[in-house]
C-alpha cells in the first residue's frame, strides 16, 4: 500500500463526489443486506413442507345441491366410483388441505376449563385419509374403522365432542407435551378429552400462521356431512390431468345435481397459495440487481471522469517510472477505500434499516453474515466496475506528460 | 436564451454518450419502479364512497372475554355476535343501520341448458341501499317490514342480472337460491366499489364483487351459508345465533359530529348495560370507526405493497446520488470550458442556467422512459391474479407526477453540481491549465 498517501491527498481534491460515492455504496449496501434477508425468508417459506404426497394428489370441490340429500351416502357412493377408476391408488373425502384456506381451528387446552395452551386446525375426513394424503405416521396408529363419526355439522360441528381420539402433528405433540411421549394422552379441542393415538410427521395447516404454529394441527376421525366436500384422489404424478378428468366426468354421471369447482393438482393449489410470495421474491431480487447495476454505472462513470481528468498527471507519473501495475493498483487502491468506507457506513445504516423494518413488518433481525456477504459483493463490483476504467488509464503512454490536456 | 442553453447541453450531452445514456437509464429506472409502485398504492387507497364516506361509521364493540392465552390475532376481528347487531339494529339511534355478512349461493337458471353455478353475494338489511346509496337499474330495496317478515326478495347486481334474464332487467321474476325461489324486486348498475369496504376485509377486497343482495334475517331463517370469520370462544354450539359467536359487520349513518359523539355515548351505555347481564367483561372500550380510517384500521392495502413503494423510493434514492456525483464529475471536469466562459463575462447565473439545463434534459429524457417503465410495470401488474390488479392503471395526476418527478429529481440532483461549478474562479483555472 505504497500509494495510499497519493490516493488520499487525490481524494482531498475530489472530496465531494467521492462522498457522493461512498454514500451511493452505503445506501446499496444497506437495502441489498436487507433484500437479501427478505428474499431468504419467502424463499424459505415458499418451501414451507405440506407433509402431503404432493406430486400425487388431485382434487375436486363438490357441492350437492339437494338439500333432502344424506351427504355421508352420497360421499360413500361417490368415493366407491372415484376408486374404481384405473390409476387412482387411494382415495378420500375431506373438508380440509394444507394451502386450501378452509381453516377450522381450536383452542386446545390439557384440561376441561383450562385456557387453551394452542390453537390447532382440525382436519377430519373418511377412512383412509391418511393414506391418500400420504401423510408419515411417526407414532402409534391410524384411526380404527369403528372410531368414525358424523362431524354433525348440522348441529354446529357437534363431533367435536364426541369424538375420542386424535392423530396430531409432531409440532403440536412438542408445543403440548414438550420432552414426553405424547401417545395416549388427551387433549380438549372441544369441552370432553380426545385422546392422541397417532403422530404425523408433517402437516401445514390451510392457511399461513405466524412461526412455529404452521403445523398446529389435529386430525379427527369424523366423517365430513355437509354438502359441499373435497375429493382427493391419488394417483400417480404423470396422471394426474388425466384422472382429474375422468373423476368429473364420474361424478357428473352418478349426479348432476351439483357444482363441481377447484379441479385441480395439489401443484396447482401449492402454486396460487404462494403466488404472492413469488412476486415478491422476483421484486426483492430485481431490487436488489437494479441496485447493483446502478451502483457499477456509477463507479465506473467516475472513474471514467476521474481518468480523462488525470490524464496528463497520470502521464508524468508514467514519464517518472510508474509501471502500468503501479497505476491499475492506484486506481483499484482507491476504489478499494472508497467502497470500504461504503461498507462501513452501509453496516450501520443496514442495521437501522432492520430495526425500523423489525418494527413496522415483523421482519427478524439481521444475521452478520448477510452483512459480510453484502460488503464481499460490493467490494467485488466496485473492482469490477473500476477496472475498465483503470485500464485505460494504465494504458496512457508517458509521452502525454508533455502533451496539453 | 434557454433554446442556446439547450444546445449546448445537448452537445456536451452526446460528448459522453454512454454515461449519458446510462444516466437516463438509471432514472428512468428508478422513477419507473417508483411510479408503478405509488400509482398502485394510489388506485388501491382511493376512496370506495365518494361523497358519503365521510357519514359512514363502523361501531366496535368487543364482547369477547379477557384471555392471557387468546391467540395473537393478524387482522384485528371487530365483528358484531347475532344478539348484538340485533340490538343496535332495533335500537335505530343512528340515522340509518345496517347489518350483513357474506354469502355464496348455488343459483339455478331457469334454462336447463344452464348448468347452476355458485355467486358470490351479501345478506344485509334493508338500509343498507339507502345509506351506501346503491344505484338501481330499476326497482328498489326492500323495507324494514321485509327484514321482519323474512320476505324472500332478492336485489341482483347488473352483470348476474344479465347472465340470468338478458339486457332487461328481471323485476318480478324468480331467482332459485339453493332451492328456494327468491322475487326479483331491483337491480343495481354494476355496483362495485372498491375496496368492497362494507364486507370484512381479507385479501379478496379488490376486485370480486357481489351479485346478489338478501334479507339478513330471511338467510338465517333459511340457515344459508355464510362466507368469512366465525370467531367464538367458550363453548356449547348454538354458533351463529349465540352471543359468544362474531361473524356480523355492521355500518351505520352519523351525518355531522354531534350525532357521532351521541352515538358513541350510546354504545358505552349499551355496553354497561350488557355488563350488568353479565357479558362484555372487558372494561367499556368503544370505537366508532370512520369509512377511510376504518380501511386502514383493516390493513385493506397489503403491507407486502407499502414495502414495495419503499423499496423502490430507496431505489430511486440511489439512482439519485449516482446522477449527483456522475454531474459533479462531468461539470468539474469542465472547469476550463467554464472558467474561460466566465473571463469572457458570463456571469455566475448564466453558468448555472446552462448547467440546469443540462440537468433538467437529463431528467426530461429519463422521466420519459421511466413513463414508459411505469406503463410497463403497471402493465405487469395487471397480469397478476391479485383483485386490486385490474385497477393498476395510471390517471392525468400520476402521468403528471411521473413527469414532474423526474424533472424535480434530476434538477434538484444537477442543483450541487451546478452551484459548486459555477463558483470556478476565472482566471485562475486559465493559468494552471
Amino acid at each position: 500500500m505504497s500509494s495510499l498517501p497519493p490516493i488520499l491527498a487525490s481524494l482531498k481534491r475530489h472530496k465531494l463526489p467521492a462522498l457522493l460515492l461512498m454514500l451511493q455504496v452505503s445506501l446499496t449496501c444497506a437495502i441489498v443486506c436487507n433484500v437479501a434477508f427478505m428474499i431468504t425468508h419467502s424463499i424459505t417459506q415458499l418451501h414451507q413442507v405440506s407433509g402431503v404426497a404432493e406430486d400425487e394428489l388431485v382434487m375436486i370441490d363438490s357441492s350437492d345441491l339437494d338439500d333432502n340429500a344424506q351427504p355421508l351416502v352420497r360421499h360413500t357412493t361417490d368415493l366407491a366410483a372415484l376408486r374404481a377408476i384405473p390409476g387412482v391408488k387411494s382415495a378420500a373425502a375431506i373438508d380440509a388441505l394444507p394451502f386450501n384456506r378452509n381453516d377450522w381451528t381450536n383452542g386446545i387446552a390439557l384440561s376441561p376449563d383450562a385456557p387453551a395452551r394452542a390453537s390447532a386446525t382440525a382436519f377430519n375426513g373418511t377412512p383412509r385419509e391418511l393414506e391418500t394424503l400420504g401423510l408419515h405416521l411417526v407414532e402409534g396408529r391410524d384411526f380404527l374403522p369403528d372410531e368414525y363419526i358424523p362431524v354433525g355439522s348440522a348441529h354446529d360441528w357437534a363431533g367435536i365432542d364426541h369424538v375420542a381420539v386424535t392423530i396430531i402433528t409432531r409440532a403440536l405433540a412438542e408445543k403440548l407435551f414438550p420432552g414426553q411421549d405424547p401417545l395416549g394422552k388427551a387433549i380438549y379441542p372441544g369441552d370432553k378429552p380426545v385422546r392422541i393415538v397417532g403422530v404425523v410427521d408433517h402437516l401445514a395447516r390451510p392457511h399461513a400462521h405466524e412461526g412455529g404454529d404452521d403445523e398446529y394441527a389435529t386430525l379427527f376421525p369424523l366423517l365430513p356431512d355437509m354438502n359441499d366436500v373435497t375429493y382427493v384422489l391419488r394417483t400417480s404424478a404423470g396422471e394426474r390431468d388425466h384422472i382429474l378428468q375422468r373423476a368429473s366426468d364420474v361424478l357428473n354421471r352418478l349426479d348432476d345435481n351439483r357444482i363441481l369447482q377447484d379441479t385441480q393438482t395439489f401443484s396447482q393449489l401449492r402454486s396460487d397459495y404462494f403466488h404472492r410470495n413469488r412476486t415478491m421474491i422476483s421484486l426483492l431480487i430485481a431490487a436488489a440487481l437494479g441496485l447493483f447495476s446502478v451502483t457499477a454505472i456509477g463507479i465506473a462513470g467516475l472513474a471514467n471522469f476521474w481518468v480523462q481528468q488525470r490524464r496528463r498527471s497520470i502521464g508524468i507519473r508514467r514519464a517518472l517510472g510508474a509501471t502500468h501495475s503501479d497505476i491499475l493498483h492506484y486506481f483499484q487502491g482507491e476504489n478499494l477505500l472508497i467502497v470500504g468506507a461504503g461498507v462501513v457506513l452501509g453496516s450501520l445504516l443496514a442495521y437501522t434499516l432492520n430495526i425500523v423494518l423489525m418494527e413496522y413488518y415483523e421482519q427478524a433481525r439481521l444475521p452478520p453474515n448477510y452483512l459480510m456477504i453484502g460488503a464481499l459483493s460490493l467490494w467485488l463490483l466496485g473492482q469490477l466496475a473500476v477496472l475498465g476504467p483503470a485500464l485505460r488509464a494504465a494504458a496512457v503512454p508517458p509521452v502525454m506528460a508533455i502533451r496539453s490536456a | 436564451m434557454l433554446v442556446y442553453y439547450f444546445s449546448l447541453a445537448m452537445i456536451s450531452l452526446k460528448r459522453n454518450r454512454v454515461i449519458t445514456a446510462l444516466m437516463i437509464l438509471a432514472i428512468g429506472l428508478g422513477i419507473g419502479a417508483s411510479m408503478t409502485m405509488a400509482t398502485v398504492l394510489h388506485v388501491m387507497s382511493g376512496d370506495p364512497l365518494p361523497g358519503r364516506s365521510g357519514y359512514l361509521y363502523v361501531p366496535v364493540i368487543d364482547a369477547s372475554p379477557v384471555r392471557e392465552s387468546q391467540p395473537k390475532r393478524a387482522t384485528p376481528d371487530d365483528d358484531l355476535t347475532w344478539p348484538d347487531a340485533l340490538n343496535l339494529l332495533h335500537a335505530a339511534r343512528a340515522e340509518k343501520q345496517a347489518a350483513m355478512s357474506g354469502g355464496r349461493l348455488p343459483i339455478r337458471p331457469d334454462n336447463p341448458s344452464q348448468k347452476p353455478f355458485f355467486e358470490h353475494g351479501h345478506y344485509v338489511t334493508a338500509d343498507f341501499f339507502p345509506m351506501f346509496g346503491t344505484p338501481f337499474l330499476a326497482g328498489r330495496g326492500w323495507t324494514r317490514e321485509d327484514d321482519e317478515s323474512h320476505a324472500r326478495v332478492v336485489v341482483l347486481n347488473a352483470s348476474l342480472n344479465r347472465k340470468l334474464f338478458g339486457d332487461a332487467p328481471g323485476i318480478g321474476r324468480t331467482v332459485r337460491l339453493k332451492n328456494i325461489d327468491f322475487r326479483v324486486i331491483g337491480v343495481l348498475d354494476d355496483w362495485q366499489p372498491q375496496p368492497t369496504f362494507y364486507a370484512s376485509v381479507n385479501e379478496r377486497s379488490f376486485g370480486q364483487t357481489d351479485q346478489l343482495f338478501l334479507p339478513l334475517q330471511t338467510a338465517m331463517e333459511l340457515n344459508f351459508d355464510m362466507q368469512g370469520r366465525l370467531w367464538c370462544w367458550g363453548s356449547s354450539g348454538d354458533t351463529r345465533t349465540s352471543d359468544h359467536c362474531t361473524w356480523l359487520q355492521f355500518w351505520v349513518q352519523l351525518s355531522n359530529p354531534a350525532s357521532v359523539l351521541g352515538y358513541r355515548d350510546f354504545l358505552a351505555n349499551y355496553w354497561r348495560e350488557q355488563q350488568a347481564h353479565g357479558r362484555f367483561t372487558r372494561p367499556v372500550n368503544v370505537h366508532l370507526y370512520g369509512l377511510m380510517d376504518w380501511l386502514a384500521y383493516q390493513h385493506v392495502i397489503p403491507d407486502d405493497l407499502r414495502l414495495q413503494l419503499w423499496l423502490a423510493l430507496g431505489f430511486l434514492g440511489v439512482c439519485m446520488i449516482n446522477i449527483v456525483g456522475l454531474l459533479l464529475a462531468k461539470f468539474l471536469r469542465r472547469s476550463g470550458e467554464l472558467s474561460v466562459r466566465r473571463a469572457l463575462g458570463a456571469r455566475r447565473r448564466d453558468l448555472f442556467l446552462q448547467l440546469g439545463m443540462e440537468a433538467a434534459v437529463i431528467g426530461m429524457a429519463g422521466g420519459m422512459l421511466g413513463l414508459g417503465l411505469a406503463e410497463l410495470g403497471l402493465w405487469s401488474v395487471r397480469q397478476r391474479p391479485d383483485g386490486y390488479a385490474h385497477l393498476a392503471q395510471m390517471d392525468i395526476s400520476m402521468l403528471a407526477g411521473t413527469l414532474l418527478l423526474a424533472v424535480l429529481s434530476s434538477v434538484l440532483a444537477g442543483l450541487l453540481p451546478a452551484w459548486r461549478a459555477c463558483n470556478i474562479p476565472p482566471a485562475l483555472q486559465l493559468k494552471t491549465q
